[in-house]
């Protein structure tokens, strides 16, 4: 055996352990701190899949962001976890609950092992549409998520904005318009200050150049993006900026730009090439890197606002 | 065990772990945890689908792993909405269980039987 | 390439269905304050003309429409395609979108002069957003798209839910979300599967390719489940009452009339147009028993509902249950299919129309009485009597009593379980008749004795007229005629063989 099954398997392991951690842990926070050490471990499981493009979503978006995200929430809501201490579930529906869930991984372990071999793929047929549609993109993936699959992607940035509103809307009315409440503390550590101001430019830089050379690396829209929305968020919990006001035009523009853009040019589409979301061969290419552009804004604009929560205090306006 | 299949069974395995903490933890947070662990188990079904799917010259099906790629921003924004949720719930009442019985006891009607501002 | 997936006459029709609505919900976010009102309600006349131009091409074609969006077809490519069903639901929901915004209006304005407010931005973006939701699942081919569909639908049904802000009703908006979220990643799963069987994950390529064997079961299953979930089928039924009955009542009618039956339709594509290769048999007893068990336990829980409108959301849970008959009376290639195939369709229909007109009536009664108890009805039918009169004319549908569209469905399904020797299922059909019976006795009994009562405020005759108007829509349901039927039939595999 090679070194590296034996590090596959110690991965595996140690990701799986990571997961019934989360699942056991009897203090709530103890439980998202497992489960975001397990989502930075699972993107070293994708690059072992061959998965490059998604084990940089998995580290930005699985770990950072909803790092962030779930910790704060299991700062605030660890004060209240004491009172519901009582609420321990009975005997029969542990009983229960187990035997679904053995007979369920059970079954699907089966199922994934004996999937049929040879394995059937489109991958020859993304291969040989490089040619095609996709035009110029060396990043089959990139291909995929814009041309092939647009209305997927589309449609997943309107998902991303509903979202944003669906947050929103939990505040209260007299704070509607209102900027949420900032991400730090009122005094922020020295080292977390330091540290955001060294990374953010960098870490900004990185994001433009993974989105950049998305088309044709691994790497795109979505991965540039989330890096650019973390050094964002970054930068406000450092308290170097704020959260916006949710009702500043700039801010609505930009959640909108991404599937707004896309779907102008879809529709363009119709006369420039024939189709809604065809893209003439000629232009394909700085068309898919403009829609990307635009998408790169609204990602980085709704990550950090999800995080963010509601609008907060009273809205002066 | 090569890679695909490993990832598979751990895959199966985080759907199970992530089943039975959906269903016995009433805390919704660690629900929305153990949500997560089913979704990324079912991620790395995919994932082995893309692995397997190497072919002409791709070491990977791109179709599967674009579907993740979009997965992953949907369960981001699903986590997203139900911590606003939850962490409005304990603002407002100081509570977070889900059990209807316990919201019935303090039904309060509003002028259209539900809405009002 | 087979030719079913290249692009039809009327197939660019149906990228704008479902753009139409999405581009709304941008344009009405990126105008913000009155614009989002204004966007929405302007949108619903071109919606209708959209679905009711799909709906002639289908007729004129007798086959469905397609499109292959880029002009890149499946299996790589995503398709869209309407048929029979598909053009039916497309008018149906736009119109009981147009009628929810219009009886909206009332409660979300935006007047001249006033800022954006939190719930009207909300309603409006929302509203449309579901209906850019439930197109794309009614016109989708790609079983991963409909995965899309299914999460926009949730997203912007959620926080409908919890508009008003009561923590209980925050807490009904966490548990929708949670079991939402679950049924989405079951179906999420079985996609998964699909496509590690057969590489594709296109409706119709699927269909052909599809065996009976281990993976393709456990993805049906696990989709199923997740479908069910999402629909609230009994035993999984537990969200629904609260977030339906705690929405604003615009919100819960399109909430109870359309969005459950979303996921529903996603199940009747499954197990349709999937999965028509497999045995069927099996599968529709466990879904007809479910549905059964729900139709049943769904009544009696609402015979014991002390608020109106939760009595209503009750109705919700049992009239469900009617639907998954469609399963055991109209699965597989049987002279009787198409018979339990009107009646599901008809089913899905009569409801959707009928449990809209008394969510909108029962906000109604609530904002002229100050409360929905119906305890407190006695002598409310004679200072509301239009109201009244929706909620016995939706009733009678959910009654199934003559001349409705309820009336047509039960009668369709208890033909099919006659003429296909599954007496079984005429049992739980008539159960559920009577005890529906026993559920709107209860609202129109006290309402309709003598008694002494103050109103608050008298309804708008608007919203009455909207009301009363989708009431009587599920009453002339029931005289539909055979070209309906026909029309439903377009599409449908397996439906040359079974012709009656």
């Amino acid at each position: 055996m090679s070194v590296l099954p034996i590090l596959d398997v110690g991965l595996a392991f140690l990701v799986v352990g990571l997961a019934a951690w989360t699942v056991a842990a009897r203090n709530l926070f103890a439980s998202v701190v497992g489960y975001v050490a397990y989502g930075l471990l699972l993107a070293l499981v994708w690059i072992r899949l061959y998965a490059p493009d998604v084990a940089l979503t998995e580290a930005a978006v699985g770990g950072g962001v909803t790092g962030v995200l779930l910790i704060t929430a299991g700062k605030r809501l660890g004060a209240l976890e004491k009172d519901e201490a009582g609420a321990t579930p009975a005997l029969a529906l542990k009983i229960v609950a187990g035997a679904l869930a053995l007979f369920v991984a059970g079954a699907l372990a089966w199922v994934v092992v004996t999937l049929p071999d040879p394995a059937p793929t489109l991958a020859p047929a993304a291969a040989a549409a490089a040619d095609g549609p996709g035009a110029g993109l060396g990043n089959p993936i990139t291909a995929v998520l814009i041309s092939y699959r647009s209305f997927d992607t589309m449609l997943e940035k309107v998902v991303l904005i509903l979202a944003v509103i669906g947050v929103w809307s939990v505040g209260a009315d007299s704070a509607w318009g209102a900027a949420p409440a900032p991400l730090g503390r009122p005094q922020p550590a020295g080292a977390m200050v330091l540290l955001a101001q060294i990374l953010a430019p960098i870490g900004a830089l990185i994001g433009v150049h993974i989105f950049w050379v998305g088309a044709d690396a691994p790497g795109g829209a979505f991965q540039g993006g989330a890096l650019l929305a973390a050094m964002w968020m970054a930068a406000m919990m450092a308290r170097l900026t704020e959260p916006p006001r949710i009702d500043a035009r700039w801010l609505r523009l930009a959640l909108v730009a991404g599937p707004a853009v896309f779907l102008v040019i879809g529709f363009a589409g119709l006369g420039l090439a024939g189709d809604f979301f065809a893209f003439p061969p000629a232009f394909a290419k700085p068309l898919i890197l403009f829609i990307e552009t635009f998408m790169v804004l609204s990602i980085a604009v709704a990550l950090p606002l999800l995080v963010a929560g509601p609008p907060n205090g009273r809205s002066a306006r | 065990m090569t890679p695909p299949v490993l990832a598979g069974l751990a895959g199966a395995a985080l759907v199970g772990f992530g089943l039975y903490g959906l269903i016995l933890h009433p805390h919704p947070l660690r629900k929305l945890l153990a949500f997560n662990l089913i979704g990324s188990g079912v991620f790395l079904v995919f994932g082995i689908v893309a692995r397997r799917g190497a072919a002409a010259g791709l070491p990977f099906d791109p179709v599967p792993q674009a579907m993740v790629i979009t997965g992953i921003v949907v369960a981001f924004a699903a986590s997203a909405l139900a911590v606003a949720l939850i962490l409005r719930l304990a603002a407002v009442s100081g509570k977070v269980t889900l059990d209807p019985e316990a919201w019935a006891k303090t039904p309060s009607t509003r002028p259209d039987g539900g809405g009002g501002q | 390439m087979t030719p079913l997936i290249a692009t039809t006459a009327g197939g660019p029709l149906l990228v704008l269905a479902i753009l139409l609505p999405a581009a709304g919900v941008l344009l009405s976010l990126a105008l913000g304050g009155r614009a989002a009102e204004k966007v929405a309600l302007g949108l619903t006349p071109l919606g209708f003309a959209l679905a009711w131009l799909i709906a002639m091409q289908v007729a004129a074609a007798g086959a469905p429409l397609v499109y292959a969006i880029g002009g890149l077809p499946p299996p790589l490519g995503i398709a869209l395609r309407a048929d029979g069903i598909s053009a039916v639901m497309l008018l149906v929901t736009a119109i009981i979108v147009a009628a929810a915004g219009f009886y909206a209006r009332a409660k979300f304005a935006t007047p001249d002069g006033t800022a954006e407010s939190r719930s009207a931005l909300t309603f409006w973006i929302m509203l449309q957003a579901i209906w850019a939701a439930l197109n794309l699942i009614f016109v989708g081919g790609d079983l991963f798209n409909l995965y899309v569909a299914l999460e926009l639908l949730t997203f912007a049904a959620v926080p409908l839910v919890c508009i008003d802000g009561r923590p209980e009703t925050l807490a009904a908006a966490l548990r929708y979300l949670l079991f939402a979220l679950f049924g989405s990643i079951c179906y999420l799963l079985g996609v998964a599967l699909l496509y590690g069987a057969y590489g594709t994950l296109d409706i119709s390529l699927l269909s052909q390719r599809v065996q009976p064997e281990a993976i393709v079961w456990t993805a049906a299953a696990l989709m199923t489940a997740g479908l069910l979930a999402k629909t609230a089928l009994f035993p999984l039924h537990l969200w629904l009452p609260p977030a339906h009955a705690n929405a604003p009542a615009a919100a819960s009618a399109v909430l109870s009339g359309l969005v459950v039956k979303g996921s529903f339709f996603l199940a009747l594509r499954l197990w349709f147009y999937v999965l028509p290769a497999l045995p069927s048999a099996a599968p529709g007893a466990v879904l007809g028993a479910l549905g059964s068990a729900a139709a049943v336990v769904g009544s009696v829980l609402a015979l014991r509902q002390a608020r109106l409108k939760l009595l209503v959301a009750y109705s919700t849970v049992a009239q469900i249950g009617y639907l998954f008959l469609v399963f055991p009376l109209g699965l597989g290639a049987h002279a009787w299919s198409a018979l339990g195939w009107g009646g599901g369709l008809m089913q899905i229909l009569a409801h959707a129309f009928a449990k809209a007109a008394m969510f909108f009536s029962a906000g109604l009664l609530a904002e002229a009485l100050g409360h929905d108890q119906i305890a407190g009805l006695r002598g409310a039918a004679r200072a509301l009597p239009l109201t009244f009169l929706t909620l016995g004319l939706g009733g009678l549908s959910l009654m199934g009593l003559p001349p409705s569209g309820g009336f047509e469905a039960k009668w369709l399904m208890l033909r099919t379980s006659a003429a296909s020797g599954q007496w079984i299922w005429s049992l739980p059909i008539l159960a559920g008749g009577l005890l529906a019976a026993g559920y709107v006795y209860r609202i129109l009994a006290p309402a309709l004795a003598e008694g002494e009562i103050e109103l608050r405020a008298r309804p708008q005759r608007a919203r009455e007229l909207i009301a009363l108007a989708l009431a009587m829509t599920a009453l002339v349901l029931g005289f539909a005629p055979q070209g309906f039927f026909d029309f439903i039939e377009i599409g449908r595999p397996l439906a040359a063989m079974s012709a009656p």
